[in-house]
């Protein structure tokens, strides 16, 4: 691999445990509400090829809370719509003076041929398929707020696993800290050489089976934007694959229900359990600043 | 130039050197001697008839006819940007190939009686000897076939929708059955579209790490099934199935071969070579169609090369600009340039690596691909053949540099490998096109 810039964070499979828990323990020391001028004068580019509700606001929150600047880049109003390719934007968001590039886009590998390429850091901010490192690392925090520690947790990962980026993330990272995964899904969105990602994965075709006795129940969006042709019959995944309130009582009574959004209530998740007590899904996405507060300031050498 | 021409025709004697020519079953130590463009006499040390005014040493070399390639991709009419006929059979000479057959899938596709002449004009500067091959159906959509008889007589050497597989199985029985009647092999890039879009690479283990859509072995396979069972019921049908990638396409062919239908078979370098788990971190030199398999895919394919499962090996050189592959995995262009390559993958990873013969790789390279779209006079030495010559020195140790390639493009996952087996001198029609420096 041609050398990436320090500070980059591409994905979560390549980062070892002691890089994560040095994330971890700085996202802690950061808060939201009381600003920190860290990163005063950096210029953090924001660049999104594809739509982004919670990692945008999050990211751009996070550096406008450390003291930097943010510029949007969005695929459509800009030169990306007249044909400039991946390389050429980031050269040029590179020489107006990006100190930081976070980019999100539908091919997978996008943000690594970038950082291959550029001087300053780049951090993945969703690439397809591929990985979300951010969003693995939110959750992790988040699960570290309400369990002791990782390692021997038992995590249910139920919904599309194949299309998803978080899915992958996700289970790199808490298979790197010992916590036992199992995975749940209908074939199509779940093949079984997903257990290839990490060792001790385990895949059942019941939601009921991966529940059971769960101290984290993280349901995923089924993703229809990346079907590409497949059917899936909604009606028949609801009555397999939906988390509702009966399932969830499989779970250990202090389980947490978990989902990276943006939910589709009525489909994956139940209004009820999306709201319910155990819940944590808000709470992710309010943890996302902090967590991508210590991501830029890893990035921009202020980790401290 | 007056006095080189003089010399050419003055014969060229290549002495000392040991010949491995599997069609005349000759593998030992020969003297050639190439007149007016033929073979003029092949006998033992010193025993030729005949002088010669040029003599080339050949001491501790192999000596074998010209090598064939059934597949490249010259890219003209319509994309010199990435290959030239100039530029693709001058690799094709470094290579130690003296003639390549060349895809149709260019812009325009080469579907016409026009094309097919155009491809083999003296001014396209082609240094080796080119035989085109023709499109099946028009501009290789599938729906009309192309006039096969014209096409044959302007000097198409097969018919083919490479790139572009013949899916419908009407179009298929009909392209075989017309080209049955020609006796003109039917080129297949088997490969059912349907069930690949989107993808980039082979499903696997390393597609699913990736995040990176898979095509499915039975995409390949599927077809060559299909087709092996077409070919079986027309008496005459020739099948070729082009760069064979999978261990259960293998299985089709081979029991095509054993019903005595006329199927053939090529495999690619990169096929025997890698793996997908080289796709490593997206590393898209290493993106092709058909894409790298896995490892047990590999070991079949060796298998069936030194069997004779396999007929021939074939590069499916496919230069791309640089801005067509250091882009996302993706969007990239499938394909890599392979000329320059072969002999040394074949000879490092075939013959010293799973102890294949040197006499069945050199057939690999010769006979085999000349006996698949019928080439007289090619792919062997003996006496009265056309005068092409690979020579190369089977020990020789080098590193293949991508930037020093004669190709325009330089899209090779071997740039920096360390190969054995080097070409020496490539002589197409008596004439030496190619000498290592």
């Amino acid at each position: 691999m041609t050398k990436t810039a320090r500070g980059s964070l591409l994905d979560i499979e390549h980062l070892d445990t002691k890089e994560i828990t040095g994330l971890l323990q700085l996202a802690r020391r950061m808060n939201p509400l009381k600003p920190r001028p860290l990163l005063r004068g950096k210029r953090v580019l924001l660049l999104f090829y594809e739509a982004s509700t919670r990692t945008r606001s999050s990211f751009e929150i996070a550096a406008k809370a450390m003291g930097a600047m943010t510029t949007l880049v969005l695929s459509s109003g800009s030169s990306i719509e007249k044909g400039e390719s991946l390389l050429d934007t980031a050269y040029t968001l590179q020489a107006v003076g990006a100190d930081v590039m976070v980019i999100r886009h539908p091919s997978a590998g996008a943000p690594l041929l970038m950082a291959r390429h550029l001087k300053i850091p780049v951090i993945n901010a969703g690439d397809g398929m591929h990985e979300h490192p951010s969003q693995a690392l939110l959750d992790a925090y988040t699960i570290l707020r309400h369990k002791k520690k990782l390692p021997g947790l038992q995590v249910a990962i139920v919904g599309d696993i194949y299309h998803s980026r978080v899915a992958r993330s996700a289970i790199h990272l808490l298979s790197k800290f010992g916590a036992r995964i199992t995975l749940c899904g209908p074939p199509e969105l779940l093949p079984e050489m997903a257990t290839c990602l990490a060792p001790n994965l385990h895949i059942t075709r019941t939601a009921e089976e991966a529940v059971r006795g769960a101290d984290v129940v993280m349901v995923l969006r089924v993703q229809k934007e990346r079907l590409a042709g497949l059917k899936i019959r909604l009606q028949d995944y609801i009555a397999r694959y939906q988390m509702t309130t009966a399932r969830i009582k499989l779970a250990k009574r202090d389980a947490m229900v978990m989902h990276p959004g943006p939910i589709i209530r009525g489909l994956e998740i139940t209004w009820e359990v999306a709201d319910c007590a155990q819940s944590a899904i808000v709470e992710e996405v309010a943890n996302g600043v902090p967590v991508r507060m210590a991501i830029l300031a890893r990035a921009l050498g202020k980790a401290r | 130039m007056m006095a080189h021409d003089k010399l050419k025709s003055g014969g060229l004697l290549i002495k000392g050197g040991h010949v491995i020519d599997p069609a005349a079953k000759i593998d030992g130590p020969m003297d050639v001697l190439l007149h007016d463009g033929r073979v003029a006499d092949i006998a033992p040390p010193n025993k030729v008839r005949g002088s010669a005014d040029q003599t080339l040493n050949a001491r501790g070399l192999v000596v074998a006819p010209g090598f064939i390639d059934l597949h490249v991709h010259l890219r003209e009419p319509g994309q010199s940007y990435k290959e030239t006929i100039a530029s693709g059979t001058a690799a094709a000479a470094a290579g130690g190939f003296t003639s390549v057959c060349c895809m149709p899938n260019t812009s325009p596709v080469v579907d016409s009686v026009e094309w097919v002449t155009w491809i083999q004009q003296a001014q396209r500067g082609g240094v080796v000897n080119v035989f085109p091959i023709a499109a099946a159906t028009q501009a290789s959509k599938g729906a009309v076939l192309t006039d096969f008889r014209g096409l044959q007589r302007a000097g198409a050497v097969g018919v083919s929708d490479d790139g572009r597989p013949i899916l419908n199985e009407t179009t298929m029985r009909d392209t075989l059955r017309l080209a049955a009647e020609i006796n003109l092999p039917v080129i297949q890039h088997a490969e059912d579209t349907r069930l690949t879009e989107n993808c980039s690479m082979n499903e696997s283990t390393t597609s699913f790490r990736l995040g990176l859509r898979g095509m499915r072995v039975a995409a390949e396979a599927a077809i060559v099934d299909r087709d092996v069972q077409l070919a079986q019921q027309f008496a005459g049908a020739r099948l070729h199935v082009a760069h064979l990638s999978t261990a259960d396409a293998l299985k089709s062919v081979r029991r095509g071969k054993r019903s005595k239908a006329h199927v053939t078979c090529e495999v690619t370098p990169h096929h025997f070579t890698l793996t997908d788990a080289d796709v490593g971190d997206y590393n898209t030199y290493c993106k092709m169609n058909p894409p790298l398999r896995s490892a047990a895919d590999r070991e079949a394919l060796i298998v069936a090369l030194a069997d004779g499962t396999v007929d021939a090996i074939a590069t499916d050189h496919a230069p791309h600009a640089t801005h067509e592959k250091i882009i996302e995995f993706e969007k990239a262009m499938f394909g890599i340039t392979g000329l320059e390559t072969a002999l040394g993958l074949a000879i490092t990873r075939l013959h010293r690596e799973s102890r294949i013969p040197l006499a069945r790789i050199v057939e690999l390279f010769t006979a085999g691909p000349a006996r698949v779209v019928d080439l007289r006079g090619r792919g062997t030495l003996a006496r009265g053949s056309h005068a092409d010559v690979t020579i190369f020195d089977p020990k020789k140790r080098w590193t293949f540099e991508a930037a020093k390639s004669r190709s325009k493009s330089n899209n090779t996952p071997f740039d920096g490998w360390q190969l054995t087996g080097r070409v020496v001198a490539t002589i197409v029609s008596g004439k030496i096109v190619y000498r290592s420096s």
